[in-house]
């Protein structure tokens, strides 16, 4: 974009204008916050990682908010400036080389309740009861980085499969191997507690 | 391939509703049919709640207001 070269009044009404969008733009940014840092917690190990990380994104959105496109998907927009600077820092989770992802079927989970408890354990919800929260985030906290970006993004940020493909920069199918993948290791490592 | 292992295939799908009307059609068709399914998805359907209210964590105190002092600090005055 050119610099205004414009008669004064026309010229203030685009500064005008401009900081106008600029205020709507932070507002709306800063509406999304919560959910953003939601996100942003599951990606790192402390809340003090995921408070840096949430700070820094909002630091760079406010400097870029000029290449955000009106009407488009502005969590989504954030979460892409997420991503990237927590890679950019190697901040991720780590997960240890030699452990080899085991894999099992979608029902996994749920035949090892029945095993343990017979079939009408799955008609009673008792998974909140068998697992706890520091479980669950565990067993999140496991997941081999590229299979947990998608997984929190789709079942904690509530993105759908596109957004999630725009937001890592992958292809559709990545992100649905991924999230497959990813679903079944969370239920492998979930069903070691619900059933021990 | 059994109906049963067609099913489960396309249940991750059909909870994301990610799935083509053919195949919304096909899940439900057997979901209709199958208690062993049936009660599959229902436990699906739940854990999927149960992750997503358990591992959502509140923003702490605080970091609202300092993100919302990044807008005025950074007027005008940053580098690229």
């Amino acid at each position: 974009m050119g610099e205004p070269d414009t008669a004064e009044p026309e010229g203030a009404r685009r500064v005008a204008t401009e900081a106008r969008d600029r205020v709507r733009f932070e507002e709306e940014a800063l509406a999304l916050a919560d959910q953003v840092y939601r996100v942003a917690r599951r990606f790192v190990s402390t809340r003090e990682e995921a408070e840096d990380l949430v700070q820094d994104t909002y630091a760079r959105a406010f400097r870029s908010w000029q290449s955000y496109t009106p009407g488009t998907n502005l969590r989504a927009w954030l979460l892409r400036i997420l991503t990237n600077l927590n890679v950019d820092r190697g901040r991720r989770l780590q997960r240890r080389p030699d452990e080899t992802p085991l894999e099992e079927n979608d029902y996994y989970l749920a035949n090892r309740m029945v095993e343990s408890a017979g079939e009408q354990v799955l008609d009673q919800d008792r998974v909140v009861e068998r697992l706890s929260q520091d479980s669950i985030v565990s067993a999140l906290s496991t997941l081999p980085d590229d299979f947990r970006d998608v997984v929190v993004l789709v079942d904690i940020g509530d993105f759908s499969y596109a957004d999630a493909a725009q937001i890592l920069d992958i292809p559709l199918g990545t992100v649905m191997s991924r999230l497959h993948r990813g679903r079944r290791l969370l239920k492998a490592r979930l069903a070691e507690e619900a059933v021990s | 391939m059994t109906d049963c292992d067609k099913c489960e295939e396309l249940l991750q799908g059909y909870l994301d509703r990610e799935l083509s009307d053919e195949e919304v059609s096909t899940a439900e068709a057997h979901l209709d049919t199958c208690d062993y399914c049936r009660r599959r998805y229902r436990f699906e359907e739940s854990l999927r709640v149960y992750v997503r209210t358990t591992a959502a964590e509140r923003m702490p105190p605080g970091l609202m207001e300092r993100l919302a002092q990044l807008r005025t600090n950074d007027a005008g005055a940053s580098p690229i």
